[in-house]
């Protein structure tokens, strides 16, 4: 009698668990159509893990490289590990994580996000963080990132924060509960239109020109990191007009990589050069490169990654090939798609 | 501490724990801790009010309860020499000693309570009547903190002083014991307002696992989470939409107002309360209720005997009855007997330990005119329509509609009609813009945006209104089927599966459409202010 009571409260439990994940799953963010952007850090784990560039850091990592490039046309296998808006101490942890995968030749680093000393929005720092797999490193980027009003325990059971879904819920959650398609390319998300970059805004005047002691901080980690693990870090600036960025920022950055003998790569300086052209090069008036503009700016990346990092061609391997020949083939498709869906030639 | 935050189910859960598991003789000393860690996370400077609280009314009562000691020592002494009259003066002399000691304990705490709560009440108004009288002096305000549940712990020690002095409970000798009833914890923040002899019972007894207990403190809980979050807070936006925006919102909008503040009110304080119970239950506590199936009252008396019922309890038996029986009051009766005639007479003193009552009622309530004029509202009603008890007698043997069921509805529906009315005092920024409003109700004719879509514009989706009706619905089915007895008694003899289903229903239910979390405003308990 006893046993069967004990078992009848066993199966209540399991069906409760097993019911609640479920439903976890159903209501937690696909971001499949709309803001894509939210999937980048989460497919990663599929992957391969035998990368010889890592790229971490925000939208300037994520839209201004194009990984297939560097495979295609210099043999260097590649990743980016970017999102949306991501703070350096959350590139810093993405970069621990990875670290805890695989060991690249070189991780490149866009430094854009030294101007955010604070954590800044929940719904970024969610689309960075909920894709990442459970690990010291998540915890303490969760714990370094929330905002005045998040908890940890939404971070946990995120059934907590999007418990509201359930009035938007769609097909999507249905059909991506489990596994979705990658909607980046090697966390490339590509953009082939075009929208021309007109007025360029002006920087406003800051009162403080100086990057906080927080991202400094996570900045000195991030130097410390490579050096342990043997890994070359490279800093790079996108081409990208907005937000503005200052001469003092730029003054700063070329101080501390001359310090510390980072190579540091200001593309906004380099615009003859990697011939981005910001009348057909980019999608938003300048913030982001389009297909075209991060294919320049990626070859001139090649060049230095090839020649002056001495990094292997490693087209030869047969393994890598066979990983990439889809990934082309997607990427390729997908341009069609979008050219087709822009209207473009 | 909100008792919807993650931090107080992470609170209460360890405590749980830790009281069934430590030898039964420190579960008292624990909650007394947990009390004091609970009070310290609000605020460590509330601890200093709570302390003289504490301190005073311990050791005052220890010193009533000493004379009583003394004197049936001293009478058992001396039982045959003292004559009858011996002992009467000397019971007088002790009972005079003690009413000193009572009326210290009576003026430090009422006073802390009174400074904090209403000193800057007070400046208000004496502003005001200089600027009156065309005097450029102001007062500047006071910043005095309001600790979380003052009105609560007051009332509570006061309430035990009182009885200590009537000699209806004994004091309390242990210091730590009595500092438990005053701050435990789960009451603390909005009552009930307990009595130390009803609460003494469990409240320091040992208690075992008993999985009865837990479970049904656990679905108090739930229960209290699902009015709170489902349907207090989600209506709360529409709530402040009106009442924040008078010069918008007016006519039917009022009406809307008033009942869907009746509804979050209803909501947010019972939910609050079935919260504080449920945890007291799960520790093997009993606290007592404080509502019975208020809205289904049928006149405004019987109203108050059934919402807030401690509190209501709490004002007849320390104000009412020894207002009325007190020597001038039994004056002023024999002379308005006398001048008046017998019959109106009699009824003068009820009337004004009555409005003694309502005033201090609403003073209790807020620092404004507002709680001023809405208890003297009260007063108004149930005086009227005592009065009018003839006349309604008189109706009633003509037309035999006592039983019948139409009648009995509209009375419900009369007596939730005048206690919103009431409740606008509670919602407006001011007694003048309250009547205004409430004026607007039958002037401005504007009933067509209960159907025209216009109330979509109050903050509220159409699924919110959905919910919220739905939540009604099971409110009132709840509150119907309570009428047979303790609903989670028939829920836990229906089949496993059923209860399993139901409980579970219910969780999911308040996870899913709850109104907590980022994208949501963390709304206090309404009854925290107090």
């Amino acid at each position: 009698m006893k046993k069967k009571a004990i078992l009848k409260y066993i199966i209540t439990a399991v069906v409760i668990c097993v019911s609640l994940f479920f439903l976890q799953k159903l209501v937690q963010p696909k971001y499949m159509s709309d803001v894509v952007e939210g999937r980048l850090i989460a497919e990663y784990y599929d992957e391969e893990k035998d990368h010889d560039v890592i790229f971490v850091g925000d939208c300037e990592v994520y839209e201004n490289f194009s990984p297939k490039v560097l495979w295609e046309e210099y043999g260097i296998n590649s990743y980016i590990r970017g999102s949306a808006q991501q703070l350096i101490w959350q590139s810093y942890y993405l970069l621990e994580d990875t670290l805890r995968y695989e060991k690249p030749d070189v991780v490149i680093f866009n430094i854009l996000s030294m101007m955010y000393d604070e954590p800044q929005k929940e719904a970024y720092n969610r689309m960075t963080i909920d894709g990442m797999k459970w690990s010291m490193s998540k915890v303490k980027s969760i714990q370094a990132s929330m905002t005045e009003r998040e908890e940890f325990l939404d971070y946990v059971f995120p059934i907590l924060r999007y418990h509201s879904r359930w009035n938007e819920l769609s097909k999507e959650d249905i059909t991506y509960m489990f596994d979705a398609p990658n909607v980046a390319f090697n966390g490339y998300y590509m953009r082939v239109d075009v929208k021309p970059a007109e007025n360029i805004p002006e920087g406003k005047i800051l009162a403080d020109y100086r990057f906080g002691d927080n991202s400094y901080y996570y900045l000195d980690k991030m130097v410390e990191l490579c050096e342990k693990e043997g890994v070359e870090l490279i800093f790079v600036k996108a081409p990208s007009l907005y937000p503005y960025w200052y001469p003092e920022w730029e003054e700063q950055m070329e101080e501390y990589a001359a310090e510390h003998g980072i190579r540091y790569i200001n593309f906004l300086e380099n615009v003859e050069e990697t011939g981005v052209d910001f009348a057909v090069d980019t999608y938003d008036a300048g913030l982001h490169m389009n297909l075209s503009g991060a294919e320049k700016i990626t070859r001139y990346l090649g060049d230095v990654l090839s020649e002056e990092v001495g990094l292997e061609d490693r087209r030869g391997e047969e393994k890598l090939q066979k990983i990439w020949e889809p990934k082309i083939k997607a990427y390729e498709e997908e341009i069609i798609r979008q050219y087709e869906k822009y209207g473009m030639n | 501490m909100l008792f919807t935050s993650y931090d107080f189910l992470g609170f209460i859960l360890v405590l749980f724990v830790l009281y069934y598991i430590v030898p039964k003789k420190f579960q008292w000393p624990l909650l007394l801790g947990f009390s004091y860690i609970f009070y310290f996370l609000a605020d460590p400077t509330y601890l200093i009010y709570i302390g003289i609280t504490t301190v005073t009314v311990y050791l005052l009562g220890c010193k009533i309860e000493q004379f009583r000691e003394e004197q049936s020592a001293y009478l058992k002494a001396n039982k045959e020499v003292l004559s009858r009259e011996d002992k009467k003066l000397y019971k007088n002399k002790i009972k005079s000693k003690q009413w000193k000691y009572l009326l210290i304990a009576l003026f430090i705490n009422i006073g802390i309570l009174a400074v904090l709560k209403y000193t800057n009440f007070a400046i208000s108004n004496v502003n005001s009547i200089m600027g009156l009288l065309g005097s450029d002096k102001q007062f500047g305000f006071l910043d005095l903190a309001l600790p979380m549940g003052i009105s609560f712990y007051t009332f509570q020690s006061v309430g035990y002083i009182i009885d200590v002095y009537r000699g209806t409970c004994k004091a309390e000798k242990n210091i730590f014991k009595f500092a438990l009833f005053v701050s435990f914890f789960p009451q603390l923040v909005q009552g009930p307002i307990s009595r130390f002899s009803q609460m003494a019972e469990t409240l320091y007894q040992e208690h075992s696992f008993d999985a009865k207990n837990v479970c049904y403190g656990l679905q108090r809980i739930l229960w209290g989470f699902f009015k709170k979050l489902v349907i207090a807070d989600r209506i709360l936006t529409a709530v402040n939409e009106i009442i924040r925006n008078p010069d918008e919102y007016a006519g039917a909008y009022v009406f809307v107002g008033m009942m869907f503040y009746a509804l979050e009110l209803y909501a947010d304080f019972t939910g609050g309360i079935d919260v504080t119970i449920g945890v007291a239950e799960v520790l093997g506590i009993r606290l007592a209720e404080n509502f019975n199936r208020p809205f289904f009252s049928k006149s405004i008396k019987e109203y108050w005997n059934r919402w807030h019922i401690t509190m209501g309890t709490w004002f007849t038996d320390y104000i009412f009855y020894p207002i009325s029986v007190c020597g001038p009051m039994l004056k002023l009766s024999k002379f308005s007997r006398k001048k008046l005639g017998e019959n109106l007479g009699k009824r003068v003193p009820i009337y004004l330990s009555s409005f003694t009552v309502w005033l201090a009622t609403g003073i209790w309530h807020g620092a404004s005119w507002n709680f001023v004029v809405w208890g003297l509202g009260n007063w108004v009603v149930i005086m009227v329509s005592q009065e009018l008890e003839p006349l309604y007698a008189k109706f009633h043997a003509r037309f035999h509609l006592q039983s019948n069921r139409y009648f009995q509805f509209f009375q419900v529906i009369r007596t939730i009609f005048i206690m919103s009315c009431l409740r606008s005092f509670d919602c407006y920024r001011n007694v003048p813009v309250t009547f205004k409003m409430l004026g607007t109700m039958f002037t401005t004719w504007n009933w067509n945006i209960l159907w025209d879509g216009s109330l979509m514009q109050l903050g509220l989706t159409m699924t919110d209104y959905l919910i919220l009706l739905a939540g009604t619905i099971l409110l009132i089915a709840v509150s119907m089927i309570q009428r047979k007895g303790k609903v989670r008694d028939q829920i836990a003899a229906c089949p496993y599966a059923v209860r399993v289903a139901i409980w579970y229903g219910l969780f999911l239910v308040v996870l899913l459409t709850g109104v907590y979390g980022i994208g949501y405003e963390a709304s206090q308990f309404i009854y925290n202010q107090f």
